[in-house]
C-alpha cells in the first residue's frame, strides 16, 4: 500500500468511527439507549436529542479536534513528540486567566451566553499565549527538548498554583471552577459549538497553509532557513494558531487532558511525514477520541456523569505508558 | 335559561375566578443573581438542586409538587424517594429536562443555571448565608410556589423554636467562647454566618470575629491561639483532634469541652433553611452539655 493509500484508508476508518460514535452519542442518554430515529414521533425526545445530545456530541468533537490540531502544530513546531498544549503551559495559562475572570466575578464571565463565551475565550487566549511565551522564554527557545519540557512543567505548576490560590479567595467561584478544571462536556450548547466551529475554521486553514513550514522545520532550522522561510513570522503565527485553538477548547470545556498529546501519536503511523495530512488526521482523531470519551463519560455510571477530563486522563495516561514500554522493549 | 342554569353558571364563574385569581396575577420575583423569574401560575413540577431549597419548598407546603432533587437532599423523609439528578456542578442536564419541571431551584454562580435557561426552563437562583437572608429566601420561595403567606408563618414557628432553644441554655454557660468548625481545612463559622448569629442569640460568643466573613478559611494557629471555651465539630473529627498540632495543649481539649455533632445534626446546622429552629436546639444542647467526651488519650498527653 502506498503512503497515500494508507492515509486514505486511515481517514476513512476514522470517519466511519465518527459516524458510528455520533449515532451512539445521539442515542445514549440518561435512560439508557434510545434510537435517535424515535425523535420523529417523540416530541420530548426531540428536544433532548436536538438541544442536549446533539450540541454536546458536536461540541465534544470540536473540543477534541481543536486540541488535536493544537497538539499536531505544537509537535511539529517544536520538533518534539511530547509537546502539547497541556505541557507547554498554554492550557494552564488559559485556566489562570479564566479563573481570574471568575474570581473577579464579572457577571458575564459565568454566563453561557455568546458574549460571556467570547469574553472567556478572549481571556483564555491571552492566557494561552502568555503561558506558551513564558515557557519558550524560560526554555530559551524550542531547540532543547528537555529544557522545553521542564520549562513547560514549571510554568504549568506555577500557573496552576496561582489559579488555585485565586479560587481559595472566592469560595463560590472555587466550587464552579473545580469541576471546570476537570474538563467537562456536559454543558456544551449550540453557542459553544458555533464559537468553536468558527475558531476551527480559522485555525485549520491557517495551519494547513503553513504545513510546508512545519515540513521544512522537521528537517532542522538551518534547512528551513536556507529554503527561504521567514521563521520568526511563521513561528509567531503558528504559536497563535496553537494558542487560539487551545483557548477556544479550554474556555468551553475546561482542561481536557492528553487529547492534544495522544491524537498526533495515534495518526503518525499512517498519516505520513507530511504535515498537511498530519494536521487533518490529528484533528479528526482528536475529535473521535473526545466523542468516544464523552459517550463513555455519560454511560459508565449512568445516570451519574463522570467529568470527561478524568476519562481522557486515564485513557491518555495508559496510552503513554504502553508507548513507553513498547519503546523500551 | 332556567334559574338552575343561571345559578350553575354563576357558580362556575365564581369557581373560575377563584382559580384564576392568583393565576392572572402571575408570579414574579427577582432572584439572587438579579434575574427576574416569572411564572404564569403556581409551579406543579418543581426540581430543587440544593438541600436548603428542597427543605424550604417542603416546609412551605409544596413537597408534593417536588418531582426530583439533587443527590444531597435528604429531608424530609419523602424526598429520599424522589429521583436524584446529581450535584450542583455535575447535574445530569438531560435528566432534569426529562422531568419536565416548570420551576428549577438552585444556588447562584452555577453554570448550570444559564444552560438550563437556554433550554427554555424557568430557573431561580437562591441562597442564604445569614438569618435575614434565610428569611428573605423563604419569602421568595413561598411567592414562587404560590403560597406567599406560608413564609411568615414558618418564620414565626422558627422564631418560637429559637426562643425555646434559648431557654435550654443554663445561665452559667452563657458568654462561652465557641469555635464552630465547618470543615477541617479549617473553615469556621464566623459571627456573621447564620450559625454565628444563632450562637449569639443563645448567649455564646464566637472566637471568629465578623470581620473575617461568614465562613472564613483560618490559619490553624488562629484556633490554637484563640483558646475557645468550647469546640463544636463533626463527630468524625473528634478522635483525631489531639493529633492536630498544638491542639493537645488547648484548654478546651484537656477539659473535654468538645461537642461532637452527628451527621443528622450537622445537616441541620449546615443548611440555611427552614430547620434553623432545630439548628438552634442542637446548638443549645451543645452549650448546655457535652454529649461526647474526648477520647482518653487526650487526657494523658502533656
Amino acid at each position: 500500500m502506498s503512503a497515500r493509500q494508507r492515509t486514505s484508508v486511515g481517514l476513512l476508518v476514522l470517519l466511519t468511527l465518527l459516524v458510528l460514535l455520533t449515532w451512539v452519542g445521539l442515542g445514549m442518554g440518561s435512560a439508557g439507549w434510545q434510537s435517535p430515529w424515535q425523535v420523529q414521533t417523540d416530541g420530548a425526545l426531540r428536544q433532548i436529542v436536538w438541544d442536549i445530545r446533539a450540541p454536546r456530541t458536536l461540541g465534544a468533537f470540536l473540543v477534541g479536534a481543536l486540541l488535536g490540531l493544537g497538539g499536531a502544530v505544537a509537535q511539529g513546531l517544536f520538533r518534539n513528540p511530547l509537546a502539547e498544549p497541556y505541557l507547554l503551559g498554554s492550557s494552564s495559562g488559559a485556566g489562570l486567566c479564566m479563573g481570574l475572570m471568575l474570581t473577579l466575578g464579572l457577571p458575564w464571565a459565568v454566563s453561557t451566553g455568546m458574549w460571556g463565551r467570547l469574553g472567556l475565550t478572549g481571556a483564555a487566549f491571552v492566557g494561552a499565549v502568555g503561558g506558551v511565551s513564558l515557557t519558550l522564554m524560560l526554555a530559551r527557545g524550542a531547540a532543547h527538548t528537555m529544557r522545553l519540557l521542564l520549562a513547560g512543567v514549571v510554568v504549568g505548576v506555577v500557573l496552576g498554583a496561582l489559579t488555585q490560590l485565586m479560587m481559595l479567595w472566592s469560595a463560590e467561584a472555587w466550587r464552579a471552577m473545580q469541576t471546570f478544571m476537570l474538563g467537562n462536556t456536559a454543558m456544551l450548547g449550540w453557542p459553544a459549538c458555533a464559537l468553536m466551529a468558527t475558531v476551527l475554521c480559522l485555525a485549520l486553514p491557517v495551519a494547513l497553509t503553513l504545513s510546508r513550514v512545519l515540513d521544512a522545520l522537521s528537517l532542522g532550522e538551518d534547512t528551513a532557513r536556507t529554503l527561504g522561510i521567514p521563521l520568526g513570522l511563521t513561528r509567531g503565527v503558528l504559536v497563535g494558531v496553537l494558542a487560539l485553538s487551545t483557548a477556544a477548547a479550554v474556555a468551553q470545556a475546561g482542561l481536557v487532558a492528553f487529547v492534544g498529546l495522544v491524537a498526533p501519536h495515534l495518526v503518525r503511523p499512517w498519516a505520513g511525514a507530511r504535515h498537511a495530512s498530519m494536521l487533518w488526521s490529528a484533528s479528526l482523531m482528536g475529535g473521535v477520541l473526545l466523542v468516544a470519551a464523552d459517550v463513555l463519560a455519560r454511560s459508565l455510571l449512568a445516570p451519574q456523569e463522570l467529568p470527561v477530563g478524568v476519562l481522557t486522563a486515564v485513557m491518555g495516561g495508559t496510552y503513554l505508558l504502553v508507548l513507553l514500554h513498547r519503546r523500551a522493549a | 335559561m332556567g334559574m338552575k342554569a343561571w345559578r350553575g353558571l354563576a357558580g362556575l364563574v365564581c369557581l373560575v375566578a377563584g382559580l384564576a385569581g392568583p393565576v392572572m396575577a402571575g408570579i414574579s420575583i427577582t432572584d439572587d443573581r438579579g434575574a427576574k423569574v416569572s411564572l404564569p401560575q403556581a409551579p406543579q413540577r418543581i426540581v430543587s438542586l440544593l438541600p436548603s431549597l428542597t427543605e424550604s419548598v417542603c416546609a412551605l407546603g409544596a413537597c408534593a409538587r417536588l418531582v426530583a432533587t439533587d443527590r444531597w437532599s435528604n429531608w424530609p423523609e419523602s424526598v429520599k424517594r424522589l429521583p436524584k439528578l446529581g450535584g450542583l456542578d455535575d447535574a445530569n442536564i438531560e435528566l432534569i429536562v426529562t422531568q419536565r419541571p416548570d420551576l428549577v431551584l438552585l444556588a447562584p454562580s452555577s453554570r448550570l443555571a444559564t444552560r438550563l435557561r437556554s433550554l427554555g426552563l424557568t430557573v431561580a437562583e437562591l441562597d442564604a448565608k445569614d438569618l435575614s437572608e434565610v428569611q428573605r429566601m423563604l419569602g421568595k420561595v413561598a411567592v414562587l410556589i404560590g403560597q406567599p403567606q406560608a413564609a411568615a408563618q414558618r418564620w414565626q414557628v422558627m422564631q418560637a423554636e429559637i426562643r425555646d432553644a434559648q431557654a435550654l441554655v443554663p445561665a452559667q454557660v452563657r458568654g462561652q467562647r465557641v469555635y464552630f468548625e465547618v470543615s477541617s481545612t479549617p473553615y469556621a463559622a464566623g459571627e456573621s454566618s447564620f450559625i454565628g448569629q444563632l450562637l449569639q442569640t443563645l448567649g455564646a460568643r464566637n472566637v471568629v470575629p465578623a470581620a473575617l466573613g461568614p465562613f472564613p478559611k483560618l490559619n490553624p494557629e488562629f484556633v490554637v491561639k484563640a483558646e475557645p471555651d468550647l469546640i463544636m465539630i463533626a463527630a468524625g473529627e473528634v478522635p483525631d483532634l489531639v493529633a492536630r498540632p498544638g491542639w493537645a495543649r488547648m484548654k478546651a481539649i484537656k477539659a473535654g469541652q468538645v461537642c461532637a455533632l452527628q451527621t443528622a445534626d450537622y445537616d441541620v446546622l449546615s443548611r440555611p433553611g427552614p430547620r434553623l429552629g432545630q439548628a438552634a436546639t442542637v446548638l443549645a444542647r451543645c452549650l448546655a452539655r457535652r454529649d461526647v467526651p474526648v477520647p482518653a488519650t487526650a487526657k494523658g498527653q502533656p
